[in-house]
């Protein structure tokens, strides 16, 4: 407490009562960062065996990538044991388990099929994704070189590398996904400024206003007994 | 979802009484069976209500005792609210959602136990005494802290905040889908938190200057990722155990929960066990697979962070039929994650005429914010709507409005006016009009 109440002190911020300080720490303005306060002094320092067990995230320029490679080859057979009950032999998934596979060109049709091949922008995030959450339900059970196998797997069966492809923590921040370009950043208050406006309060519908579609016709509210297939 | 399936759970009396009715107005004709459903005290005219002429048994005999329920539960004549998940939209209940039953609620506060659920993995169990969080990265010293470490930080504050998923409305992109406002806009939640700024425990391991981001990791199986710009780490977001008084849920990611006011909920990581700051955003499953917006025009939108202005009318809705002719009170939400609801406008006419509704209670920013309407309804048919507006001046869209510039296959970030046709006979529907 003591080391608390001086830099409290130091700060011109504490009310000492009874022996007990009080210290009110000044907001910043929204968005600002906070100005450099004093210490706390909670908390210990993380040991680099403790960063390394958990820090396991791959960024797309390849940062975080373990030292570590596998084959295509190698990946279609670990995929096959422990993917395919629920992703499908060919990704195509079984029943709703998410597909991995295919939906190349689909982007703009009515059902659009996101994959890792037609979707996503980087080849990094299959193999974060994959090391940090699957096989479902057994989850972290897969070696480095087994995950580098399997999404070299994947990526071949999207046609994004070659048939004897060797991904390692070398190339992975290098490989170029079809779809990379079609992302960029959130632009509604641009795109979308006609939605700050002056609401209509009166007449502000010519003719009758008729309904064009039913839920009741779809019929899928829970208590129904069939739906569709979703993401 | 039909008016009978919602009968409420009544008293022995009651139900010989709602029986015999139903026996003599069946015999009368649907439309008169649709009628005594929806109005049955109407039937009797001029009789003594036994509910008042005779002692009924809690009158009489002694309830249980404080030590019945250590940890209250509701009545049990509220068995209708609770949540509800739509088993066809997953593969099984591990990577699911369920929603939360806003026409069952009122005021702005969700209660704890119906707050709707997103797991990717299930419900991570954590033990609190087991829990460390780790802040490490772009920081002067890497640090970790025990649950009693953050429990000791000075500054500790409450606040109340709508987190809205940004698939509420998802299945609803491509026309009316879903009959019922908790399957079309209950996943969303508003709570109290209690917690500490993150801001805080980034100070005590200080951000190097070329800190800009912010990867927030929860303990579950799906060891859950999203990347926050350092701006709103520094800014608003919250490091939260406590929700509504009482420690957080474990579905709700117990014993720590990273709140992100105003953004989607997906980035509220649950579970919360490291914090790791960097020069560039992450690009993690859940911000490039999910949650990055398809345009009609195959490019997408990604780092839609912000929840837009929105509302709904909880009441009437399909689980919620008008029953009464007379007086009645539309009831409903709105929220904006830009700032505080402003105003509210209601239209009974399908949006051809609008009156500006009565909110009660505090319109607070980042907060589902309560309105109602009183008004007397004759029995005829109604398209009710209801468009919010914030303190920013946006302006809550049509649906149709949203299409022209999303096309069909966002998934997230529906937030356009709904309508309901409340029908002669009082039920109501999900539908879209012209
Ligand atoms: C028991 C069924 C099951 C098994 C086995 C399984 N997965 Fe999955 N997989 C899932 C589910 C469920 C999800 C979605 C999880 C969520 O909602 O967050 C998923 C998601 C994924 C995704 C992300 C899909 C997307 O479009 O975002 C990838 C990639 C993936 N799995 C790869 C694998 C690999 C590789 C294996 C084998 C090592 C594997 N999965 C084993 C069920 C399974």
């Amino acid at each position: 407490m003591s080391k608390f109440l001086k830099l409290s002190l130091a700060f011109g911020l504490a009310t000492a009562l009874s022996g007990v300080a009080f210290s009110q720490a000044p907001k910043p303005a929204a968005g600002k960062p906070a100005a450099v306060t004093a210490k706390v002094g909670l908390g210990r320092a993380a040991l680099p065996e403790e960063i390394k067990a958990w820090d396991i995230d791959v960024r797309p320029d390849g940062t975080g990538a373990p030292v570590g490679k596998g084959t295509v080859k190698q990946g279609e057979e670990l995929f096959l044991a422990q993917c395919a009950s629920c992703h499908g032999e060919f990704g195509e998934a079984v029943g709703r388990w998410p597909v991995l596979v295919g939906g190349r060109g689909s982007l703009k049709h009515d059902n659009p099929e996101k994959t890792v091949g037609s979707y996503w922008p980087d080849a990094s995030t299959a193999f974060d994704y994959i090391r940090r959450a699957m096989p479902f339900g057994n989850a972290r059970s897969l070696s480095d070189d087994e995950v580098y196998a399997i999404t070299a797997f994947l990526l071949n069966m999207n046609e994004v590398v070659k048939d004897d492809f060797v991904l390692s923590n070398e190339n992975i921040g290098k490989v170029k996904m079809p779809n990379a370009g079609a992302f960029f950043d959130d632009d509604r208050t641009t795109a979308e400024k006609h939605f700050w406006t002056a609401p209509c309060m009166k007449n502000c519908k010519t003719g009758e206003v008729k309904v064009t579609g039913r839920a009741r016709v779809i019929d899928v509210t829970p208590d129904s007994k069939t739906g569709p297939k979703v993401e | 979802m039909s008016v009978q399936d919602k009968t409420p759970q009544m008293s022995r009396r009651g139900v010989l009484r709602a029986a015999g009715l139903a026996g003599a107005a069946a015999a009368a004709g649907g439309q008169a069976l649709a009628q005594a459903k929806i109005n049955p005290a109407k039937l009797e005219p001029g009789k003594p209500d036994p509910t008042i002429t005779d002692i009924q048994d809690w009158n009489r005999f002694l309830g249980p005792g404080v030590e019945a329920a250590p940890y209250g539960k509701p009545s049990r004549f509220e068995k209708e609210t609770i949540r509800r998940n739509v088993a066809w939209l997953t593969a099984g209940t591990e990577s699911s959602i369920n929603f939360t039953p806003i026409h069952e609620l009122d005021g702005i506060i969700t209660p704890n136990g119906v707050c709707f659920e997103r797991h990717h993995g299930g419900v991570a169990e954590v033990d609190p005494a087991q829990h460390r969080l780790m802040i490490h990265g772009l920081v002067d010293k890497p640090l970790v802290f025990t649950m009693d470490d953050l429990k000791r930080f000075p500054g500790r504050i409450n606040r109340p905040y709508f987190l809205e998923c940004a698939a509420n409305g998802g299945m609803e992109w491509k026309g009316a889908q879903l009959n019922g406002v908790q399957f079309t806009h209950g996943m969303i939640h508003n709570v109290w938190y209690t917690g500490i700024p993150l801001k805080t425990l980034l100070n005590e391991a200080g951000v190097k200057p070329n800190g800009k981001w912010v990867l927030v990791e929860g303990a579950d199986s799906a060891a859950m990722t999203r990347s926050i710009p350092i701006e709103k780490a520094l800014d608003d977001c919250l490091v939260t155990w406590a929700m509504n008084g009482e420690a957080l849920r474990a579905e709700q990611g117990y014993p720590l929960r990273i709140v992100v006011p105003g953004w989607e909920g997906n980035m509220w990581v649950k579970w919360l066990r490291r914090i790791e700051i960097g020069d560039q955003p992450w690009a993690q499953r859940e911000e490039t697979s999910k949650y990055t917006d398809l345009l009609a025009d195959g490019r997408a939108r990604r780092h839609t962070w912000v929840m837009d202005a929105k509302s709904v009318v909880t009441n009437p809705s399909p689980q919620k039929p008008l029953k009464h002719k007379g007086p009645n009170v539309l009831s409903g939400l709105a929220w904006s994650g830009r700032g505080a609801i402003t105003r509210v406008d209601v239209s009974i006419d399908g949006g051809k005429n609008w009156q500006t509704a009565r909110i009660d209670g505090p319109a607070l920013p980042l907060c589902l914010t309560r309105f109602y309407v009183d008004f007397d309804w004759n029995g005829q048919e109604l398209m009710v709507q209801s468009r919010a507006m914030d303190s920013t001046g946006y302006v809550q869209p049509t649906k149709d409005a949203l299409r022209k510039v999303r096309g069909l296959n966002s998934i997230y970030h529906n937030n356009g006016i709904q309508t309901w046709l409340v029908r002669a006979n009082g039920e109501t529907e999900n539908v879209e009009i012209s």
